[in-house]
């Protein structure tokens, strides 16, 4: 990020000259030629303790004439001819040198994956079928690459703990560990909790986790992400799905204002698992326990997959054009100061502008979300455990999400509001209104992706898409502005909320023209003057910063300086 | 490139198509005779004669799950052959062994395993794919049923069709 | 010779029970059932040909097999296309169907049953009859072609027509010589006079045992040959079946047509290919007659005895059956001809040769006076 110009140095990486930086390290010079070092025990974002030994090249510098004799020229293009060493050096910890040749290929690298592959499959369980990280293993990726093929190991196997609880979510299979040191570096340099490490010398080395403690911290299934074996897995997707059959869509998270780059790997509508996505702006490589399990609320019983209507004190099944006609009928008997909208700070920007004209289409004289705040972990949890906030600032035009919601109450209680649209909220559980308040509303309407003393109260229920099924922005509480994609399917007659939204607008005499999160996305560029000139591919899979917040992530922080210590590569 | 082909010069006799018929009649009805005689035997009557003692041991009939002779179910639910299945047939679904069972090493079996006969070609891939010699196909053949649901194998039907295999490597006896 | 006048001016009532009671047995309870047997015996001996097995399932060697498809064809979904002509589309079946079985109409199918002639109607003029009626098939075919309203039916009824327009000048200069010969149209004393002095093509005895009877021989064996290979084309049978050739025109003129209304075809073609028999063994095979003189009825009028007309009755049925078998056999044969070759064969050859036998055979007569 410095404006200064690093000191570039000459490297020639299998026989083509590249320029780096100088302090690059070896495997990420590589890596930027385009080509891949294998590796095991290094992570960008740990420091390397350099001990699978799988990155080994080599690497030769221009040599050093004996005393009298005569000093090498340059070629053509100024490069000095490379003396080779025979001896190979780890690509992970070692940096570049002015005219540094490296060799990725050729007998000796390959000889030593070779061995190095071999030793790490000696002891190495055949446990491949029943293994949840088959299909994204390095070992057996590597194996496949850099492996012999066959094994001379005629011995017995090291027999060594299997199906180890080493915490409430975590795992352990010792026999399948290749003491890579990723998840105790993990616990300690960034999870602050090192309760993992090695015990026993030799072949017997077994990780283990500190007698009487365990792997419990919000940000344990990170070491599962990052364990490059199956040796450490997730209780809650053990033998769930194999990952070849999933699919991976690249979202964001919205359990929190932070906005976790996530991918969500899914199989015929069902989501598996969401592990983190890399994006050092955000979220670095983690997230929290806590936001990732979070998925299974989607698949829940009380999901809502039909609209209906209150009639005689009981629901019953509608259909969409009956609920719309309904509510609208109810809307256009009221004046605009006698309804209120609670949109929620989980709806996306696009929602959120459909909304908007909602509220003007309406003249409704209050519009409000619920806020939820929290306490920030000081890692990646943000205080504000709403995705949006800033997005409903934006375009909804809040100084102060949340402040006005006493006065809706109050407006309730006075009989001032007499109709209520509650746009995916939960007012019950999460906005702290009475049953009994609401009982007195004329007319209540709620959406939701589930069934919640909220929605037992309206008159009208509509089903909205959850944050895995629809597309859309948000901005985080950095500013950055960031996609949502969608990952499955909605269940049922389930509608997004900007299509309900829409289709409301609509039946009250608005304009439609609107067929896609896009279309929005366009409109919200040509009238927010914030969005102005973006366009939706521009956002790309990592996002953008949008506005400036002055807010930032604490981990992000941290790892900052532990990158601008050299501590690690970042 | 065209090719052109020499028509044969015909003898005024063979012009009459009368020896070509007569040649032509002696072929058809010398089958004719060697059939009604019983010379030639080609077709077999299906369902009264059956084939099944010449089966050939690599032939691939119904493909089903193998217990070994210590009674564990071969199937740990890798679920390479859901994978490999061309007409995605296999369903599988995967559940953890109890603790407390005899082979709670294996940690992973079935819970459901469903093979779609209707589906099914009969490729074997699945029995090639197999890690863990769990599924053959058998000799088994005549599938049918009455309803689609009948078609689809479960679990319990797959093993009873499959039966006990012997000879098979045993690594998870060894070794854990 | 008295002939019986008209029925009804004589409100002969025997006359009209006895024709009653031939037209009900012979074409019912004969020729029909003799369709559904030769279909059977088509499949089965083509499967034997084939050494497959053929449809052995149904009834005792799959015998009931004809009952079956002729259920079927009762019972299947009787579908008429939307772009079909719905008047012709309904009569060209029927217009198939109904020439071939009136043809049966002046067949001698035996000799005398209990003093009663066994033909139906004992026309002077049986060829010219056959032929007439036989012709109008044509239009059953064309109509068909025609009203399906869809091109490969189309190009199927245009080919019919043409081949058989064509092939029935062949058969009928091919019958003259016959005619010419025995000096008569009718064709129970055709066959009669076979029965005493040896058939056309067999004269080994009777008068027919001469140098003249052997030299007349020859252009019988001339007509024959015509009259067979023409009768393939006429019943559009293999090699000649190009109006429904299935590997250029699907199925032909009857493309469109399904259930009853394609059976109707079906059995015409086949009840065709029998009454084609039936005229080709009265003509040139001595009828209902057995070789060598063999109880053979003095005149045409004296008595035969009911085990003998039983016997001549058989005999007829037996010759069409063997030339029915013919057919089939011939049909599992050959390939298919092209349609030029078809046409050609018709006008440059058959037509000429046919020509040529008629002069030929009034020479002969002239000369062996």
């Amino acid at each position: 990020m410095s404006e200064v110009k690093p000191d570039l140095v000459d490297v020639q990486i299998d026989g083509v000259w590249h320029q780096f930086p100088k302090g690059t390290r070896l495997i990420e010079a590589c890596r930027q030629a385009g080509v891949e070092v294998p590796h095991y025990c290094y992570h960008p974002k740990l420091t390397s303790p350099g001990n699978c030994r799988m990155c080994l090249v080599e690497t030769g510098m221009p040599p050093r004439p004996a005393p009298g004799a005569e000093s090498p020229q340059p070629d053509e293009s100024g490069h000095l001819p490379i003396s080779w060493i025979p001896r190979p050096v780890i690509a992970c910890a070692n940096t570049v040198a002015p005219n540094m040749g490296v060799r990725t290929t050729g007998p000796i690298t390959e000889g030593c994956r070779e061995g190095v592959m071999e030793l790490l499959l000696a002891n190495h369980p055949l446990d491949c079928p029943i293994c949840d990280q088959a299909g994204e293993c390095s070992l057996q990726e590597y194996s496949v690459e850099h492996g012999k093929g066959e094994s001379r190991f005629r011995e017995q196997k090291v027999k060594k703990p299997k199906n180890v609880d080493v915490g409430p979510r975590v795992r352990l299979d010792d026999e399948r560990c290749i003491m890579c040191s990723r998840c105790i570096r993990f616990t300690d340099e960034i999870a602050d909790d090192p309760v993992l490490g090695f015990t026993d010398r030799g072949s017997h080395t077994v990780l283990t986790v500190y007698p009487g403690r365990e792997l419990a911290n919000n940000y344990s299934l990170n070491t599962v992400d990052i364990c490059p074996v199956g040796a450490l897995t997730s209780n809650d997707f053990r033998f769930q799905m194999r990952v070849w059959f999933m699919r991976q869509t690249d979202t964001i998270d919205v359990n929190c204002a932070t906005g976790c780059n996530v991918t969500v790997f899914s199989r015929q509508n069902k989501i598996y698992r969401v592990v983190p996505r890399q994006n050092n702006d955000v979220n670095s490589d983690w997230m929290p326990d806590s936001h990732r399990l979070s998925f299974h609320w989607i698949d829940s019983d009380a999901r809502l997959t039909e609209p209906m209507v209150k009639e005689n004190g009981k629901h019953r099944v509608a259909t969409w054009g009956e609920a719309i006609a309904k509510t609208v009928e109810k809307l256009t008997s009221l004046s605009g100061s006698e309804i209120a909208v609670i949109a929620s700070a989980r709806m996306t920007n696009e929602e959120l502008l459909m909304v908007n004209r909602l509220v003007k289409q309406l003249g409704a004289g209050h519009v409000e979300i619920v806020p939820r705040m929290g306490e920030a972990d000081g890692y990646l949890i943000s205080a504000d455990r709403n995705p949006n906030t800033n997005g409903v600032k934006l375009i909804l035009g809040l100084e102060k999400p949340g402040s006005a919601l006493e006065r809706v109450k109050s407006g309730i209680e006075q009989g001032r509001i007499k109709a209520l649209l509650c746009l995916q909220e939960n007012l019950v559980e999460d906005g702290g209104f009475s049953g009994e308040l609401l009982g007195k509303l004329d007319f209540l309407l709620a959406t939701h992706p589930h069934a919640n003393p909220t929605t037992g109260i309206a008159d009208v229920v509509l089903p909205g898409a959850c944050w895995a099924e629809k597309s859309g922005t948000m901005i985080n509480v950095t500013g950055r502005l960031q996609r949502l994609n969608k990952a499955v399917d909605a269940p049922g007659e389930t509608l997004e909320s900007w299509e309900i939204v829409r289709d409301l607008i609509q039946a009250l005499g608005g304009g439609n023209g609107i067929y896609s999160a896009m279309d929005l996305f366009k409109q919200l560029a040509a009238e927010v003057p914030e969005f102005k000139g973006l366009s939706w591919g521009q956002i790309g899979d990592l996002g953008l910063p949008l506005i400036e917040t002055g807010e930032t992530i604490p981990a992000l922080e941290r790892e900052k300086e532990r990158k601008a210590a050299g501590l690690i590569v970042g | 490139m065209a090719i052109i082909v020499q028509r044969p010069k015909l003898k005024w006799w063979e012009q009459l198509y009368l020896p070509a018929l007569v040649s032509g009649m002696r072929v058809t009805l010398g089958h004719l005779v060697a059939t009604l005689t019983r010379k030639t035997k080609v077709t077999m009557q299906y369902p009264e004669e059956k084939w099944d003692a010449n089966l050939p041991d690599h032939y691939r009939g119904a493909p089903a799950l193998v217990t070994d002779e210590h009674g564990r179910e071969r199937c740990v639910a890798c679920q390479l052959c859901e994978f490999i299945c061309p007409p995605r047939a296999i369903t599988i679904k995967p559940e953890e062994i109890p603790s407390d069972d005899k082979w709670a090493k294996v940690e992973k079996r079935p819970r459901a395993f469903e093979i779609d006969m209707i589906r099914c070609i009969y490729c074997g891939l699945c029995e090639e794919v197999c890690p863990e010699q769990a599924i053959y196909l058998r000799k088994d053949y005549a599938i049918t049923g009455t309803s689609r649901a009948e078609m689809v194998h479960d679990k319990e039907r797959l093993y009873e069709i499959g039966g006990v295999r012997t000879g098979l490597v045993n690594k998870w006896n060894d070794l854990k | 010779m008295p002939m019986p006048l008209s029925p009804f001016d004589r409100m002969d009532w025997h006359l009209i029970i006895a024709a009653a009671i031939k037209i009900v047995v012979f074409v019912f309870f004969v020729t029909l059932p003799l369709v559904a047997m030769s279909v059977w015996a088509e499949r089965r001996v083509s499967a034997a040909i084939q050494d497959r097995v053929g449809p052995n399932r149904v009834g005792p060697f799959g015998l009931l097999q004809a009952v079956a498809d002729g259920i079927k064809f009762l019972l299947k979904e009787d579908f008429t296309p939307a772009h079909v002509r719905k008047f012709y589309f309904w009569l060209a079946p029927a217009l198939t169907m109904v020439p071939a079985l009136l043809t049966c109409a002046v067949l001698p199918f035996g000799s005398q049953l209990f003093g009663e002639k066994m033909v139906i109607a004992d026309l002077d003029v049986g060829p010219l009859f056959v032929f007439a009626i036989a012709s109008l098939t044509v239009y059953g075919i064309v109509l068909a072609g025609w009203a399906s309203n869809s091109k490969y039916p189309f190009l199927g009824g245009v080919r019919s027509t043409s081949q058989m327009i064509s092939y029935e000048i062949c058969m009928g200069l091919s019958i003259v010589p016959l005619v010419m010969i025995y000096g008569d149209l009718n064709l129970g004393r055709i066959v009669h006079e076979q029965a005493q002095n040896g058939w056309a093509l067999l004269p080994l005895w009777g008068e027919g045992l001469s140098l003249k009877g052997f030299i007349l021989a020859i252009p019988m064996f001339v007509s024959f040959v015509i009259f067979t290979t023409s009768m393939f084309a006429e019943t559009n049978r293999l090699p000649f079946d190009l109006p429904e050739c299935e590997t250029e025109l699907v199925a032909g003129y009857h493309t469109e047509y399904s259930s009853m209304k394609f059976a109707l075809f079906f059995l015409g073609e086949y009840a065709a290919m029998i009454i084609g028999s039936g005229l080709c063994v009265t003509l040139f095979l001595g009828g209902w007659s057995l070789p060598f003189g063999w109880l053979a009825p003095a005149t045409i009028d004296s008595e035969v005895p009911w085990w003998q007309g039983l016997i001549h009755i058989g005999a007829f049925f037996a010759k069409v059956i063997g030339f029915i078998l013919f057919f089939i056999v011939v049909r599992w044969t050959l390939p298919r001809f092209r349609y030029d070759q078809l046409m050609r064969l018709g006008w440059v050859f058959f037509f000429e040769i046919a020509l040529a036998n008629v002069v030929l055979t009034a020479i002969l007569l002239w000369v062996l006076k």
